[in-house]
């Protein structure tokens, strides 16, 4: 098949290529990275009717503006709220359409969310490190940040008219406050500091990237001031600095630090968390471990039934006509 | 030591060992990391080592916190007399001119020449305790006591990749470029991203680590030899 180029006109800050990521390297100091709204990136490749884990694009608010300029492909837009312009035609992130050579595309902030996915119906050549194209941002390893004056090669590209159109968004995420399983240090802080923890709203600060998301709340006091070993750090780790503040650490975390961790965001609800923007506010719910397992269970099966329905082809325009007047033909007899 | 177990959210435990860093409770921290890479419970992905803890990370579709915590109650009373398997690493290190910016403080703090103060380094017993802050950046425990300087009173920023540092009673290498507050005393040209992809670090925690002293020559052609690959 051939092949399919784009020139990047332009790309704000903090966009970059993403694979699934790369579990597995923790020991070494590297996050897995991968994208931060994973449900928004696995939906673009299953919507395209692409093999899971795939290269794509991570689009910041700061946007992405392409000129294909050579072959033709078609693309996924999904996650949060953003704006899509193509060849005259507006619309939101959540749809699937074909870009032709001399076309332009155009990828910007809308009313929400924090990060847009571009995925192709084919392979988005970037550099590998250690096996996969996830840009670790602040390293630049990986598939590396996507740059104004770039040229984006992607093989073996494929048209697929028969998946054209809008995509069914995930209505099966949780929209109430963050679920947190407590510790592993909760018992460095204070009883109000718990309680403020579960009680009070947080907003999302301006410092958010792909390493964290410092919130904007009441201090969370510690018991003592203290210097704790440096320990491992996950994804969904609330650490609280020195000034009492907490910070999300995300796709792109330290793996160690001697911050004391409060609480732990569950892994089903981080994908919702990345899509909040600086100001919007948050709440966090403290629930058991087995809440939390019972949790991730259930996200996975509902994302993997929704996934499943993505997937399928809804048919070229001649196939879905034909469909219809089978269906018709078939109620008149 | 008896650990305690905490849960990561849904998919993690952390096994401590002590709230104080301790040579016998990293002890425990690698017998136990050794003793999963050799039989990791069902649904385990990964181990992440620290100074007294231990992150076991795992899949909750297939496991469950209390299932891997018994699996490792199981493993922990095997432990008591296990060695430690390490490995014996060599990094090179050029102590001259500009790859030393500090050797001349370090020197002046501890009362040492500044060759005693490198004859120290190189006298120390280098242990590998962790990775941490940023890819590929390990953690030595063995800084003899006589060359254990202070932190600077302000960091200095774009520190380049490859700097030995000495942090207290810590010796680090760098591996990106970033700021630090402690003492660089030299510059190494021994890759820590191996470029293996069976072994892309050259490290593994538990391991020794031997340094040994080259001159400016020698560290240019060991450079030249790996962009020539």
């Amino acid at each position: 098949m051939a092949s399919a180029k784009f020139s990047v006109s332009f790309a704000g800050p903090l966009v970059t290529m993403q694979d699934a990521g790369r579990p597995g390297n923790m020991r070494y100091g590297v996050a897995a990275s991968g994208p931060m709204d994973r449900l928004a990136f696995d939906a673009a490749h299953a919507a395209l009717g692409n093999k899971a884990g795939l290269n794509a694009i991570e689009i910041s608010l700061g946007g992405l503006m392409l000129q294909c300029t050579e072959g033709s492909v078609s693309v996924a837009i999904t996650g949060g709220d953003f704006v899509v312009e193509h060849a005259g035609q507006k619309t939101g992130s959540w749809t699937i359409l074909t870009i032709r050579k001399g076309e332009k595309l155009a990828i910007r902030a809308g009313k929400a969310g924090s990060w847009a996915y571009l995925a192709f119906a084919g392979d988005l050549a970037s550099e590998k490190w250690l096996g996969s194209q996830a840009t670790h941002a602040s390293s630049g390893f990986g598939g590396g940040v996507v740059q104004g004056g770039q040229t984006l090669v992607v093989a073996d590209a494929a048209v697929r008219e028969e998946r054209a159109g809008e995509i069914a968004q995930p209505e099966f995420a949780s929209d109430g406050a963050m679920r947190v399983v407590l510790g592993p240090q909760d018992r460095y802080f204070t009883a109000e500091a718990l309680e403020h923890l579960l009680s009070a709203p947080f907003a999302v600060s301006d410092a958010y990237d792909r390493m964290g998301m410092r919130l904007n709340g009441p201090t969370l006091e510690m018991e003592h001031a203290l210097s704790i070993p440096s320990e491992p750090i996950v994804r969904g780790s609330i650490q609280v600095s020195g000034d009492g503040a907490p910070t999300v650490l995300l796709a792109d975390h330290q793996t160690t630090g001697g911050y004391p961790k409060i609480a732990t965001v569950i892994s089903c609800d981080t994908d919702r968390l990345t899509q909040l923007r600086a100001g919007q506010k948050i709440r966090f719910a403290s629930v058991s471990t087995q809440q939390a397992v019972d949790a991730a269970r259930d996200y996975a099966q509902q994302k993997a039934q929704y996934l499943a329905q993505i997937s399928v082809a809804r048919g070229t325009l001649a196939q879905r006509l034909m469909r219809e007047n089978l269906i018709h033909g078939w109620a008149d007899d | 030591m008896e650990p305690r177990f905490k849960p990561v959210a849904d998919h993690a435990l952390l096994v401590t060992f002590s709230d104080v860093i301790s040579e016998e409770a990293h002890a425990a921290v690698i017998a136990l990391d050794q003793a999963i890479a050799a039989d990791a419970p069902d649904g385990v992905i990964e181990t992440v080592p620290a100074l007294v803890n231990l992150l076991v990370s795992f899949d909750p579709i297939e496991t469950d916190h209390s299932t891997v915590e018994s699996h490792l109650r199981t493993q922990l009373k095997g432990l008591e007399s296990r060695k430690i398997i390490g490995v014996d690493r060599h990094v090179q290190v050029c102590y001259e001119g500009p790859f030393a910016p500090d050797l001349e403080a370090v020197a002046a703090a501890t009362g040492l020449s500044q060759e005693a103060v490198i004859n120290a380094h190189l006298a120390g017993d280098f242990h590998v305790l962790m990775y941490g802050f940023s890819p590929g950046y390990a953690y030595l425990s063995g800084v003899p006591k006589a060359i254990q300087v202070p932190r600077k009173p302000a960091p200095v920023r774009g520190v380049p990749a490859g700097s030995v540092i000495i942090a207290g009673p810590q010796c680090l290498i760098t591996t990106l470029t970033m700021p630090t507050g402690w003492s660089i005393i030299g510059r190494s040209p021994t890759p820590i991203f191996t470029g293996n992809p069976d072994h892309p670090f050259l490290f593994d925690v538990g391991d020794s680590v031997v340094f040994e002293r080259v001159d400016l020559k020698t560290y240019e052609e060991l450079c030249k030899e790996q962009v020539d690959g």
